[in-house]
């Protein structure tokens, strides 16, 4: 084993790059900052009109220039602007980055506005008549390309410079972790020195909000925004939905120290398993997320006492957080109790398709700056989960090592293992 | 040969044409066949549709179909028939080590909601406030996961029980080439013995239309081969209804488990051509090089979509290769979009393993081909973007 290689022989991974934007701001040192201070950016929704719904907050990025302009323009923005921060970082130019794209976004549809547009400005029999004859008739490729899976990806491989084709994918709310772990395989298998691996979602409209009300999966604490978000909490009622983005720079450890790159991490492993049970909740026993924990640690070449922290997925929904100290405990057994876990959902909300990503972004910093997050909003610990969820406030803590949970609806479960540089 | 060398152990298919890697090979094989369409029901647009379909042949369940939109249930489907054919489904330690890679599209909503929506906007100012209304009563709440993208992947988890991984890409044609690409590098690195990869698409609908429609994509008018659309009204696409998936494994644990396999993936090219800057013939001549393809004749399964730009450049880019017999088998099925390069791979397969070509979809354009071939080439140049290709050998 050289020191650039792994237990296993395979190249090992290292982070020279972190951007993010979120609720609380962009750029990781604004996030950092507000996350450690324990601060939410959970609000009232302001974007659109709130009448009719059951849930009428959320973790929204309102701050950008596309905030108000459909999901896919704002996607597009949140991914940049993470990419232009992670690429800057690393030192590696910033439009011929030269490895391959793997971005994590939400599965895109026409925007609303742009439906009953094209519906009043159409001719024909009934709506779908109407709304293709406008659309024959559109000017430009601009409505089109918010409709088409492969946009903002490739919009993204043109001005970076990514090399081949650009993957875009979705493993629901596992998606982000999911980029990071493509991206390290590819770097694994010597078929790139670095890769550029993204989530983001910009996504957060009223139907997005509808639907997963209809799945009673939000939290209807609108009185009290900032308090909604209480993951491991005995009256969590549901996640707040939420946007944002992180890029990673990825690169073989060895090509990073070759060009003397600032090294932020490594990623040391990556485990997954799908749950074959239901197509919302997960196999009463476990198992998948047991499974996925242990992959990720046995990727990783570290056993149960090789985690200093846990970065959990930690929604604040009454199932998936029994689900997560069931799974854990299994795992880690009486060391559980001993374990720090905290959720960054607690203050950014869920950022879905982006989830993954950011979270294995703040784990990073957790690691560099030995300092761990808090679980805010942890008023009324849940009983029956035994953890230590570093309530409230900030921890400091040497962290030599990170678990970060990824779990999503359609049996998705993504486990990462962060570590730090070896000496 | 090599214990890692990719071979091809399943195939599963469904278009108009039927299902089946038999049925296919039946159907594409019978010559001057009239093409399968709809040209009423979505008109001006003429759509290749589903056959008549039992669900319950792969799904057993009804509570499970009923989870599910048709694109859904037709990968479903398509997933359950590859299975079958690799002789994996049902054993349970094979599926629950199996990885996952689906190339994925999504959003078939509501139309009757949306039409009411649509109709109601018209006498009111505050739209927003109409949508809040409208969604919040009128949506089915499992339409949410019926319609979304990585649902398929979970129900063929639910259904068939593979549970390794399961990843799903986006991104039309480029994501049916990625996965294929991704399952093969896993397999051939070791990353994986044994992968379920493919996509399906459902075009009856309208927004499946509308996708395309929005840049001006599709034919209109009276239905013709995919290489002879350019003159016509539109944008060159006929679409249709289907899927393709494929068991892929590496060769030792298919010889071990006794499969010989269709065919050998020997390589698999991508990119993503600057088509604004790059003359795209160019491009694509250039990403064939990189298939190392072999001299002299050569079978060629495109799936070129029809669309105007993207077809004639593949076109001229093929014909440039002396002794490509090209088979655009889009003629055939229409354009599957995310299941188009898994579709054109598993064609292109299962010539290799009969030792027999196709005859020309369109005797106008394609070259005959009397060969026993040997290696075949699958090709998906996407309407738009992205730009695949796959080069197979026989098995053994």
């Amino acid at each position: 084993m050289s020191s650039y290689t792994d237990h296993l022989g395979r190249p090992l991974v290292a982070v020279t790059g972190i951007g993010m934007v979120t609720s609380l701001g962009v750029g990781k040192q604004d996030n950092w900052e507000a996350l450690t201070s324990g601060r939410s950016g959970i609000r009232k929704i302001t974007r659109f009109p709130v009448d009719h719904l059951n849930t009428q907050i959320s973790g929204m990025v309102d701050f950008l220039t596309s905030s108000s302009q459909g999901a896919s323009p704002l996607t597009f923005e949140l991914a940049d602007t993470a990419a232009v921060e992670a690429i800057g970082e690393s030192g590696l130019s910033l439009d011929d980055f030269g490895g391959p794209l793997y971005l994590a976004s939400p599965p895109v549809e026409l925007d609303w506005r742009d439906r009953m547009s094209l519906y009043h400005d159409g001719k024909g029999e009934n709506a779908a008549a109407r709304i293709a004859q406008a659309a024959r008739s559109l000017p430009t490729l601009d409505v089109f390309e918010t409709a088409q899976f492969g946009s903002i990806a490739d919009r993204l491989a043109e001005k970076f410079g990514t090399r081949g084709l650009p993957i875009t994918l979705s493993t629901a709310c596992a998606s982000g972790a999911t980029a990071i772990q493509l991206g390290v395989e590819a770097i694994r298998r010597g078929e790139a020195d670095r890769a550029l691996s993204i989530g983001a979602d910009g996504s957060a409209t009223a139907e997005a909000l509808i639907r997963f009300s209809l799945l009673s999966a939000l939290s209807t604490n609108n009185g009290d925004p900032e308090k909604a978000s209480k993951p491991f909490s005995k009256d969590r009622d549901g996640f707040v939905l939420a946007e944002g983005s992180a890029a990673l720079v990825l690169e073989s450890l060895e090509s990073a120290v070759a060009r003397g790159a600032t090294i932020l991490g490594i990623l040391q492993g990556c485990g997954e398993r799908a749950d074959d049970f239901h197509r919302t909740r997960s196999k009463p026993d476990g198992s998948p997320a047991i499974a996925a924990v242990r992959a990720a640690l046995a990727d990783a070449g570290l056993d149960e006492d090789g985690i200093s922290y846990v970065n959990a997925h930690g929604t604040s929904t009454p199932e998936n957080d029994k689900m997560e100290h069931l799974s854990l405990s299994t795992v880690f057994g009486e060391r559980m109790r001993k374990i720090p876990v905290s959720s960054n959902k607690s203050m950014i909300g869920h950022t879905l398709s982006a989830a993954g990503a950011i979270e294995a972004a703040f784990s990073l910093l957790t690691i560099r700056d030995g300092v761990i997050p808090p679980t805010i909003n942890y008023d009324h610990p849940d009983p029956a989960i035994d953890m230590d969820v570093v309530p409230n406030v900030k921890r400091s803590a040497d962290v030599a090592t990170v678990l970060s949970n990824s779990f999503g609806f359609g049996g998705q479960n993504t486990c990462l293992v962060m570590a730090r540089e070896p000496r | 040969m090599s214990a890692r060398d990719v071979v091809i152990t399943g195939i599963g298919l469904v278009s108009c044409l039927g299902e089946g890697p038999d049925t296919h090979w039946a159907a594409l094989t019978s010559e001057n066949a009239e093409p399968i369409v709809d040209s009423e029901r979505f008109a001006p647009y003429t759509v290749h549709p589903l056959p008549a379909m039992d669900w319950n042949l792969q799904i057993a369940k009804r509570g499970d179909q009923r989870q599910m939109e048709t694109w859904q249930r037709l990968g479903t489907y398509c997933a359950g028939l590859a299975l079958d054919d690799a002789g994996i489904k049902g054993d349970e330690a094979l599926c629950a080590s199996m990885d996952m890679v689906v190339a994925a599209g999504g959003g078939e909503r509501d139309e009757a909601v949306d039409a009411d929506i649509l109709a109601a906007s018209t006498a009111r100012n505050d739209r927003e406030v109409l949508l809040n209304e409208k969604l919040t009563t009128d949506l089915r709440p499992t339409l949410f996961l019926a319609q979304l993208s990585n649902l398929l992947a979970g129900n063929i988890s639910i259904v068939h029980k593979v549970t390794g991984s399961s990843r799903t890409f986006m991104g039309e044609e480029g994501a049916g080439v990625a996965a294929v690409e991704t399952a093969a590098a896993r397999i051939r690195s070791g990353q994986s013995n044994h992968v379920l990869v493919g996509g399906s698409f459902q075009t009856e609908h309208s927004d499946m239309l509308l996708g395309y429609e929005l840049g001006g994509f599709l034919h209109r008018g009276p239905w013709k081969p995919v290489w002879q659309r350019a003159a016509s009204e539109g944008g060159g696409v006929v679409t249709g209804s289907g899927g393709a998936f494929l068991v892929l494994e590496s060769r030792d644990h298919a010889e071990k488990r006794g499969r010989a396999g269709y065919a050998k993936i020997d390589s698999i090219v991508s990119d993503r051509i600057k088509r604004s800057k790059t003359h795209l013939e160019a491009g694509i001549a250039k990403l064939l090089e990189g298939a190392n393809l072999p001299s002299g004749q050569l079978l060629a399964l495109s799936g070129a979509s029809g669309a105007h730009a993207a077809t004639a450049a593949e076109k001229a880019a093929l014909e440039s290769l002396s002794g490509i017999a090209v088979r655009g088998f889009g003629s055939r099925t229409g354009h599957l979009k995310e299941a188009q390069f898994p579709f054109a791979v598993a064609l292109a397969a299962m010539a290799v393993q009969r030792g027999s070509g196709y005859p020309a979809f369109d005797s106008a354009v394609e070259k005959a081909y009397a060969g026993a071939p040997e290696q075949a080439l699958a090709t998906a140049i996407g309407y738009h973007v992205f730009e695949g290709a796959a080069l197979l050998s026989r098995a053994a």
